[in-house]
């Protein structure tokens, strides 16, 4: 599938440029793109240190144990391959909280973190596992309780309420939450691991 | 309410960064030597994503910069339109899952052109606040330990954005009036 979407948007962008005469934009949007994304890593590299080094502190501390062992049955119900009291419950907990409140510079790197683990379950192989699929419908579909970057839009243009949309951001969140954990339940079942 | 979760948010780092250095000492961890042995392994994860993101930014930034969204938009807006959503924020929806910045670019133009209070910048902030970059969370968490087939989290993560846009749509329309 990604395969797919990677090569149409490509395919198709050039073909449209090409149609309507400037095909120049091609090459500049090409390394652009590129420039982006190494930014966009290398921006990581402070930001994930800095909470890889918390999170060890918090695993020897017990702490993420702690917390995994907290929410274990809602946990064991949607990650069932993940041993309980395993590191990668604790990560993930961290990433969606994070997520929940909106910590988007903490969420990435728990994020991260929470991969790792739920990697070294999958014995390092590069075909994702059906704990990493389920992780990552949780993890864009979560719901947020405070959209902090578009309340800052609205009240930059004189929104006279510019929270009134948290209300609805929480409802259509917690709904897209929903349908992500049925379907995942579903798609679990017609990728089986056998057939791959 | 929604003080109490601002404030929430704002606690929330301090909070950890004291409650975990204190809570290791307590338990005779190292705390100093434990950081910077969990802290080592960040350059190697965030270097490793770098051919992943690489591949799926060149190729979202050819298909924008060559005029393709529009067509996609343009070929989807009949089936968009199904789901009630207006066409002015159209480009919008196609956009939130690959780009969070230009997705952010565009909302942030129909809320300056139309007004933060109007249905219209309303429903467009919700758009914003409640659908998430799936491609580019893909493409970073798989590429950060080298996983190259994605199974059905593709599709998965679709049918989770769709589903909270056409939630979207209808809330607002619900909360605030068919025309705000």
């Amino acid at each position: 599938m990604v395969n797919i979407v990677w090569l149409v948007m490509i395919v198709f962008g050039i073909l449209v440029a090409g149609a309507n005469g400037n095909i120049d934009v091609v090459t500049k949007a090409a390394l652009d793109g590129a420039n982006d994304a190494v930014k966009i890593s290398l921006s990581l590299i402070a930001i994930i240190s800095f909470w890889l080094g918390i999170m060890k502190l918090a695993e020897e501390a017990g702490l993420v144990r702690a917390l995994a062992l907290l929410v274990r049955p809602v946990m064991r119900f949607l990650f069932p391959s993940v041993p309980k009291d395993h590191p990668a419950m604790g990560a993930i907990v961290m990433n969606l909280s994070a997520n929940i409140l909106g910590l988007g510079n903490a969420a990435t790197p728990m994020g991260l973190i929470a991969m790792r683990e739920l990697q070294n379950l999958n014995q390092g192989r590069d075909s994702a596992s059906d704990a990493m699929c389920t992780f990552l419908a949780l993890n864009t579909s979560c719901i947020t309780l405070i959209p902090t970057t578009i309340i800052g839009i609205r009240l930059l243009y004189g929104s006279t309420d510019p929270t009134c949309i948290v209300g609805p951001t929480i409802m259509a969140t917690a709904f897209g939450m929903t349908v992500a954990i049925v379907a995942d339940r579903v798609l679990r079942l017609l990728y089986s691991e056998k057939r791959r | 309410m929604f003080e109490v979760i601002a404030e929430l948010s704002r606690w929330a780092i301090p909070l950890i960064l004291l409650v975990v250095p204190l809570a290791a000492m307590l338990r005779g961890v190292k705390v100093y030597e434990t950081f910077v042995d969990g802290a080592e392994a960040g350059f190697a994860t965030a270097v490793k994503t770098i051919p992943y993101l690489v591949a799926m930014l060149v190729a979202v930034s050819i298909f924008r910069a060559s005029g393709a969204m529009e067509v996609l938009v343009a070929a989807l807006s009949p089936v968009l339109n199904l789901i009630g959503l207006p066409a002015e924020v159209l480009p919008h929806a196609v956009m939130r899952p690959l780009s969070g910045g230009a997705a952010l670019g565009i909302a942030s133009d129909i809320i300056k052109t139309y007004g933060p209070d109007s249905f219209l910048g309303r429903l467009v902030s919700t758009m914003q606040g409640s659908c998430d970059t799936t491609f580019y969370v893909l493409t970073l968490y798989f590429g950060s330990v080298g996983i190259r087939k994605y199974r059905h989290a593709v599709i998965l993560g679709l049918t989770a954005d769709l589903s909270t846009l056409i939630a979207s749509i209808f809330i607002v329309r619900v909360i605030f009036g068919l025309e705000g």
